[in-house]
């Protein structure tokens, strides 16, 4: 059924926003500073995974062939660490750590997130407009 | 009366068939970002015909086999032109490109069977 369509491109959407909402995250902590390695922001990552078994269809997924975000993983590149004595979050040494968050990724992130959302609309946009011809095939 | 034996023919199996066509091709955009997905499409002629060609059989018991995998729906995958680092075989201009002939498809069998419609009415009006 076309009603399929739309939950296939939802899920996408669905996807796509929370990408988009992981980019906006990594860009607002992209200064965060911290006092240990551990503590600093690491930048956030969706993985995302086709819905392609059956047993997908037991968790809110209503259609096979959408896509969803398995988890949200932190990026594993090294933190900055930076001399800065005068910052009260500077440790015993007067270091700080920086996060890990690379502005030029994330903007890329966040246009090709958006392109991808629009194509989802696209594809809404066209199964919505066969669904209403099928509804008027009566009217011929 | 045969005029309401069989009113809307092939396209009323035809436009399932193109509905699914869509749904695949939409699933292929969706999962456009999907590490290692492989786009799929429907080989609508094989389906339509309800005839799978004949695999190639391997007659002697040191014959390599085909390697072709039985799709019973005929679900084929996409050959892509470009290999992608991350194993999706999705090329969004060509998905785009082949949502839009899918959408126009499954508009012409609708007309197809408006026509029917209109026509079935036509003659049963009688003016």
């Amino acid at each position: 059924m076309l009603k399929n369509i739309f939950e296939i491109a939802g899920t996408a959407l669905n996807a796509q926003t929370i990408r988009m909402n992981t980019t906006a995250s990594n860009l607002a902590n992209a200064s965060s500073v911290s006092p240990t390695e551990e503590e600093a922001f690491r930048a956030k990552r969706p993985i995302f995974r086709a819905l392609v078994e059956q047993a997908d269809l037991n968790q809110g997924f209503d259609t096979l062939g959408g896509v969803k975000v398995k988890e949200v993983v932190d990026s594993t590149e090294p933190v900055r660490k930076v001399l800065d004595p005068g910052n009260p979050e500077a440790n015993e040494d007067g270091y700080v750590f920086l996060s890990n968050v690379n502005e030029v990724t994330e903007m890329i992130e966040m246009v090709a997130a958006s392109r991808s959302f629009q194509n989802n609309v696209e594809v809404v946009t066209t199964a919505r407009q066969l669904m209403m011809r099928t509804l008027e095939i009566a009217k011929a | 009366m045969k005029l309401l034996a069989n009113p809307f023919g092939i396209h009323e199996q035809a436009l399932p068939l193109r509905n699914q066509r869509l749904e695949l091709i939409s699933s292929n955009i969706a999962n456009a970002d999907t590490p290692h997905f492989k786009a799929r499409d429907l080989d609508f002629k094989k389906v339509l015909s309800g005839v799978n060609p004949s695999p190639m059989a391997s007659t002697h018991h040191r014959h390599f086999g085909t390697g072709e995998v039985e799709s019973p729906n005929a679900i084929l995958f996409r050959i892509p032109y470009n290999t992608s680092v991350d194993g999706n075989t999705v090329e969004m201009d060509v998905e785009q490109a082949k949502y839009g002939e899918a959408a126009s498809q499954y508009q012409a069998t609708l007309q197809f069977l408006e026509n029917r419609i209109s026509g079935i009415r036509k003659s049963l009006r009688g003016d």
